[in-house]
C-alpha cells in the first residue's frame, strides 16, 4: 500500500488487512511501554489545512507510538495564510525530507493531487478532503463495529469482514465525508447500509452509492440494526437552509431517549465527533452504555498505526489504493 | 536422509533432513534440558516467535505439563517481533502476529524464545528488543529446533534441536503439521528470500 486515500478503491484484501494490523496496535495501548520501534527515524508531516483536534492528535499519537518523528503543520500561523501554494508547501516539504504527509484539506481532491504528482514522493494519507473522504475514520468505524459483531458471536475478529451487519447512518450525508467513505468500506466488507437523512441533505446520485436511503429515523430503527451511527449537523458547512429548524431537526432525525427504546439490546450507537449534544444526539443517548464513542476514539489510533506502518514499511509496490 | 519430491518449492530438490520422530525427539531432549536447567520449570515462561516458533513452543509446554506437572498454559506464550526488525524497509510489509504474555507476566522470570530456525541471528535480536517492552526477565535463553550457522551478530542458542551445517545458497525449511499438514525439515536450493522459515 503506497497511499492511502478513499475507500472506494480499497480491497476488501487490503481492508481487512489494516484491520488485522490495528487488532495488533491495540495491544500496545494497553502495554507499560507504549512505544514500537517500527517507524524509528522516519518522518510524517500532519499538514492540516483545516481545524481539527482529535484526527490530528490520533495520527500524531500513532506517529509517536510507532517512534515516527513528527512535524505538525497547520494552516493558521503558516505561509499558507501569506499565500503559499499547495505545490510550493509540498516541495517544502519534500526538502525538509517527509516520509510521510497525513493531509486534511477544506477542497476534495487534495490528497489524491498530491499524491499524483512529481511534487512530492512521499506516501500520502488522506485525513478528510471537502466533503470527498475519510478513510481512517471509516476503518475505525469498521474495526469498532467487527470488534463487537466478533464479541458477540464468541470468536476472534481477526480474519473477517462485516458481513450480514446492518447500519444505519442518520444525519447530514451531504456533507459529510465521513458518510461516504463508511458507505463504500461497509459495503466492500459485507455489511448493509441505510442512510437516514432529510432530502435536502443527501447529495445528488445518491441513487448510485452501494446502499439504501430512507427518510424516517423511526422506520429504519424499527429494522433493528447492529449499529445506528449519527453523523454531526456541521453548521460550518451549512450556507443554505437545509431544514426548517434545530428544533425540528432534532425532533426528527435526533437520536433521542424514545429513539434509544427503538433498539435492540446489542445494538451500539457511533458518532464520529465532535457531538452536538441535544441536536443530532441526546446526552441520554451519548452516555448510554451502547455508546461506544470513546472507542472509536481508541481504535483511531490503533487504525492509524496501522495504516502509517502499511505505507512506510516494505519496498514500495504498484497499487495504488 | 531421504531424497523427497519438492512439492512447494519448484526448480529445486529437497533434502529431508529431520523426520517427525527425529523432530519429536529433539523436542523431548529440550523440554528435559529447560527442566535441569530451570530446577524443575519454576518461573518459566517460554515465548514462541511467530509464526512456527509458537506451534514449537505449544509442544515444548505440553512435554513440559507432563514432566513437571505445571499447567501448559500458566507457561505459554507469543512474543512477535514484526515491528522490532531490522528489516523493514527493504522487505515488503509484513502482518505483525499478536503477542501473548501468561498471566504472571515476565518479570524476573526464566524466559526461554523458542524459534525453529537460527540462521543470521536477526530475529533473535529482535526479539530481545521486544522483549525488553514487555518487562525485564530475569534470565532468557533461546531453543530452536535447526541451527543452521551463518550467524551475523553474536547470537547463540542454549537448547538445539539439530546443528545442520548448510551453505549460505541453500535454505531450511520447518514444516509442523499445525500450519504445513506434517512434521519434517528440509534443505533446498534457495529459491525463495532468506527467513523463508520465518
Amino acid at each position: 500500500m503506497r497511499h492511502l486515500l478513499d475507500t472506494v478503491h480499497l480491497s476488501r484484501e487490503d481492508a481487512i488487512r489494516i484491520l488485522d494490523v490495528a487488532e495488533t496496535m491495540s495491544d500496545v495501548s494497553g502495554r507499560e511501554v507504549k512505544k514500537l520501534p517500527a517507524l524509528r527515524g522516519r518522518t510524517v508531516v500532519n499538514l492540516f489545512f483545516e481545524d481539527s483536534t482529535r484526527t490530528r492528535i490520533s495520527f500524531e499519537a500513532a506517529a509517536k507510538r510507532l517512534s515516527a518523528d513528527v512535524i505538525n503543520f497547520s494552516a493558521k500561523g503558516s505561509s499558507v495564510s501569506k499565500g503559499e501554494s499547495l505545490k510550493d508547501t509540498a516541495q517544502t516539504l519534500q526538502a525538509i525530507g517527509a516520509d510521510a504527509v497525513v493531509i486534511r484539506h477544506p477542497a476534495s481532491g487534495a490528497a489524491q493531487r498530491l499524491a499524483r504528482t512529481d511534487w512530492i514522493d512521499a506516501a500520502i494519507v488522506n485525513a478528510g478532503d471537502g466533503t470527498h473522504a475519510h478513510p481512517t475514520q471509516a476503518l475505525l468505524d469498521a474495526l469498532t463495529l467487527r470488534r463487537e459483531l466478533a464479541a458477540r458471536a464468541g470468536v476472534e475478529p481477526t480474519g473477517r469482514g462485516l458481513d450480514g451487519a446492518r447500519v444505519v447512518i442518520v444525519g447530514d450525508v451531504l456533507h459529510s465525508r465521513v458518510a461516504r467513505s463508511d458507505v463504500w468500506l461497509m459495503h466492500t466488507l459485507g455489511a448493509r447500509v441505510t442512510l437516514v437523512a432529510p432530502p435536502t441533505l443527501l447529495p445528488v446520485g445518491i441513487e448510485t452509492w452501494p446502499c439504501d436511503v430512507e427518510y424516517d429515523l423511526d422506520n429504519a430503527l424499527a429494522t433493528g440494526p447492529d449499529a445506528v451511527m449519527m453523523l454531526r449537523v456541521q453548521a460550518e458547512r451549512m450556507h443554505g437552509a437545509f431544514f426548517p429548524s434545530v428544533a425540528e431537526y432534532s425532533r426528527r432525525w435526533g437520536l433521542n431517549e424514545a429513539r434509544l427504546g427503538l433498539l435492540t439490546p446489542e445494538a451500539i450507537i457511533m458518532h464520529p465527533g465532535p457531538m452536538n449534544r441535544g441536536l443530532e444526539i441526546s446526552a441520554a443517548a451519548a452516555d448510554s452504555p451502547r455508546s461506544r464513542v470513546l472507542a472509536q476514539v481508541a481504535n483511531g489510533v490503533a487504525v492509524r498505526m496501522a495504516v502509517l506502518y502499511l505505507v512506510l514499511s516494505g519496498a514500495p509496490s504498484t497499487e495504488g489504493a | 536422509m531421504s531424497n523427497t519430491p519438492a512439492d512447494t518449492a519448484p526448480f529445486s530438490a529437497a533434502r529431508e533432513v529431520l523426520t517427525a520422530a527425529e523432530i519429536d525427539r529433539a523436542l523431548t531432549r529440550i523440554a528435559h534440558e529447560i527442566v535441569e536447567t530451570t530446577k524443575g520449570g519454576r518461573d518459566l515462561v517460554l515465548l514462541g516467535i511467530p509464526s512456527r516458533g509458537v506451534h514449537l513452543a505449544a509442544r515444548l509446554a505440553t512435554k513440559l505439563e507432563a514432566i513437571t506437572g505445571i499447567p501448559a498454559r500458566d507457561m505459554l506464550g507469543s512474543l512477535d517481533v514484526t515491528l522490532y526488525r531490522d528489516d523493514l524497509r527493504h522487505s515488503a510489509a509484513r502482518t505483525p502476529a499478536p503477542t501473548v504474555v501468561p498471566p504472571a507476566g515476565v518479570d524476573d522470570m526464566t524466559v526461554v524464545l523458542v524459534d525453529d530456525v537460527l540462521f543470521s541471528g536477526r530475529t533473535i535480536r529482535a526479539a530481545l528488543d521486544a522483549l525488553n517492552d514487555l518487562g525485564r526477565p530475569g534470565i532468557v535463553r533461546l531453543a530452536v529446533l535447526v541451527d543452521r550457522g551463518h550467524r551475523e551478530l553474536p547470537i547463540r542458542a542454549d537448547h538445539v534441536g539439530k546443528n545442520l551445517p548448510t551453505s549460505k545458497h541453500e535454505s531450511v525449511r520447518v514444516e509442523l503439521s499445525e500450519s504445513d499438514g506434517a512434521d519434517r525439515v528440509l534443505i533446498t536450493d534457495r529459491t525463495e528470500p532468506r527467513g523463508s522459515a520465518l
